[in-house]
């Protein structure tokens, strides 16, 4: 025993080397980003490696956030209020009507279950970006093309996490909702008062999927929005970033608003993150 | 099973419960005919909104999509209106049978696409995997730290990792600059749309195609078939790497942590080496989260959008066919020929698809 402690004691220095190595590639991105989000334009696009600013300067962040000069052809802060109010329309709609179909495919038993839940199954194969052109046809036919009711409603369900609420539906125990029930309870209220505040771990796994999502969703939203003033941080972004400043580089802005969008996600991610560990994947695993 | 059994649900007394001799008295008058019709009522008011919703922005534009696909719509009128002409077939055939730019478009970006398959997937999967089996060391320091630092990329937005990236590989980007300091001078990534094989072959003084390989497929020649990725797609295939092995990482963290100690440590008394362990112990028990993880990659890297939007205006070599039917349908208003390419596109992964339930559905039923 002691002598294989030995003869692994440099080989955990090697692999301690190793890992601390994949380690900065991993963050180091993250830092050259913010490094160079504080430089000027000219000092990004010649130090790029660097990760001292010379000089630093805020320009960068206060055009980002509003408060340089008016000129605002990237209107950043109204963007990321675009990105906010339908992140959480899109969370709050699918944490309920998700968990609602879910239980309704878990435990109720409904003639058609077999079908409906066929459906959703049928769904999760549905490539999303496919789905591109078909969207944009049918939020056109609607009326709602470039509006708010555009961008959330046809995000407000997604059938990934039906089967997950299904999934945690699943373990509860029978019994508690026969006491309900014997207990009078309707079937509503037994789902309301009693089942989901047991299934809290999964709801919680949903709205930070579901915000993570809508968050970070930009395919959907290029198709379903035009105007800037629709604009989320990513439609927003990618748009500045393909030229939409037209004035050289400007790394450091492009690097500022990336922030920006990597940010809130980050910090719920830094929150939340104990409850992201596993569970996401169990519903896929034991698919 | 692969993964860690979900958490135990904690068990909460709802109120009433609790008061036995009201449970008792209702037991008695139960009746079960009228919960049956109930449910029945419920169980449709409970999946209706959902049922909706999938069935008006899912179900229905891709019947009207496959609709538009043999229609030439501009996008600028309804598609049912008198000025859109059905078109048949003509589409597809433009797409595969017929030759033409657009069958040149079209089989150009399936070989490029193709080739991030082929990279990303081996990569992605190699790494997460390395990842998660040394994160799992019982006896590492700082293990949260280490898996948060891995996984971190795969949350972010895509569009602002893009971002970042295009900076990182500017010409006289970080990356050229740290290649600089070992010597190496490095290409002009994002533009250049050469392919990585054609440039090792023309250093190993092999520039012209042999006679064989001029034969057209899809509309381009085999010998632009042999290409592989660009410089460009290169950066995408590092970039993908990097992003989708923190989370298949996890994937592989929940399978090894199903794996009991004491099998780790009968090997380990028995005289394994450590990669004698991993090879024989570990890894024939991690095939089911394996088989996911590739087959996951596989699905996934065919569906590449986000990033070509940003990185496809700098080179054209670096469109996937998911990029090409939105360019086709918004850019050139032919959205027809679009719906045309992501319904082949949908074939693909529907085919992808089906080979993976088979395989994983076995695996998980051992």
């Amino acid at each position: 025993m002691s002598s294989r402690a030995r003869r692994s004691a440099p080989r955990r220095v090697l692999s301690y080397a190793l890992l601390v190595v994949f380690a900065a590639i991993f963050v180091g991105p993250f830092l050259l980003q913010i490094a160079n989000s504080f430089k000027t334009d000219g000092d990004a696009t010649a130090n790029g490696l660097s990760l001292i600013p010379h000089p630093p300067t805020v320009a960068a962040w206060q055009e980002v956030l509003g408060l340089g000069n008016a000129a605002a052809v990237a209107d950043f802060p109204r963007w990321m209020l675009n990105s906010l109010i339908v992140s959480l329309f899109i969370t709050a709609g699918r944490v309920f009507l998700d968990s609602l179909a879910g239980y309704a495919l878990a435990r109720l038993d409904f003639r058609g279950r077999r079908l409906v839940f066929g459906l959703v199954v049928a769904t999760l194969a549905v490539p999303g970006v496919v789905l591109l052109i078909p969207q944009f046809l049918i939020i056109k036919q609607l009326g709602i093309f470039n509006s708010y009711p555009g961008m959330i409603l046809p995000m407000l369900i997604d059938a990934t996490g039906i089967y997950i609420m299904r999934q945690f539906f699943l373990q509860v125990p029978l019994a508690l909702e026969e006491a309900a029930r014997i207990d009078g309870a309707g079937t509503f209220t037994t789902y309301w008062r009693i089942v989901l505040p047991i299934v809290r771990p999964g709801l919680i796994t949903l709205a930070i999927l579901s915000f993570q999502g809508a968050w970070n969703q930009y395919a959907f939203f290029l198709v379903a929005t035009v105007s800037p003033q629709y604009f989320t941080l990513t439609t927003g972004l990618a748009n500045v970033v393909n030229g939409g400043l037209s004035a050289g580089n400007e790394f450091p802005l492009k690097l500022a608003a990336a922030m920006l969008t990597t940010v809130p996600v980050a910090i719920m991610f830094f929150v939340f993150q104990r409850y992201l560990r596993a569970n996401r994947f169990d519903a896929a695993v034991k698919g | 099973m692969a993964a860690r059994p979900m958490p135990e649900p904690r068990v909460v007394p709802a109120p009433g419960t609790t008061n036995h001799g009201r449970r008792l008295r209702l037991r008695r008058s139960r009746r079960r005919g009228s919960s049956t019709a109930g449910q029945n009522l419920h169980g449709w008011l409970f999946v209706t909104p959902a049922l909706a919703i999938l069935l008006l922005f899912l179900v229905v534009p891709i019947v009207l999509a496959l609709y538009v696909s043999f229609t030439n719509w501009s996008g600028v009128t309804s598609p049912f209106a008198g000025t859109v002409q059905r078109v048949g077939f003509s589409n597809y055939a433009a797409l595969l049978t017929e030759p033409g730019l657009d069958q040149q478009l079209f089989g150009t970006s399936l070989r490029d696409n193709l080739y991030f398959v082929l990279f990303t997937v081996p990569l992605q999967t190699a790494l997460a995997l390395w990842l998660a089996v040394i994160v799992n060391n019982r006896f590492l320091k700082g293990r949260g730290l280490f898996r948060l630092a891995f996984y971190f990329p795969s949350v972010t937005s895509s569009i602002a990792i893009t971002t970042v990236f295009i900076f990182l590989f500017q010409s006289s980007g970080a990356v050229n600059q740290i290649l600089g300091l070992v010597g190496v001078k490095g290409p002009n990534w994002l533009y250049d749309s050469r392919g990585i094989f054609t440039v090792i072959l023309a250093n190993l003084g092999i520039h012209t195609p042999p006679a064989w390989s001029n034969h057209l497929f899809l509309g381009i020649s085999l010998w632009q078939w042999l290409a592989g990725p660009s410089f460009g797609m290169c950066v995408l295939i590092i970039l993908l790497t990097w992003t989708t092995s923190g989370t298949f990482m996890l994937l592989f963290l929940a399978a090894l942590q199903g794996i009991s100690a004491e099998v780790e440590e009968a090997s380990e008394i028995d005289g394994a080496s450590p990669w004698q362990r991993f090879r024989r112990v570990t890894l024939p028990m991690l095939r089911p989260a394996l088989v996911l993880v590739v087959t996951l990659g596989f699905i996934g890297t065919w569906q590449l959008f986000d990033q070509v939007t940003l990185v496809g205006p700098y080179n054209q070599s670096t469109y996937t066919p998911a990029y090409l039917s939105y360019y086709v349908s918004f850019q050139d208003n032919a959205f027809g020929q679009g719906a045309a390419i992501a319904f082949l596109l949908f074939t693909l992964i529907v085919i992808l698809t089906v080979v993976q339930r088979r395989f994983v559905k076995e695996d998980l039923t051992r």
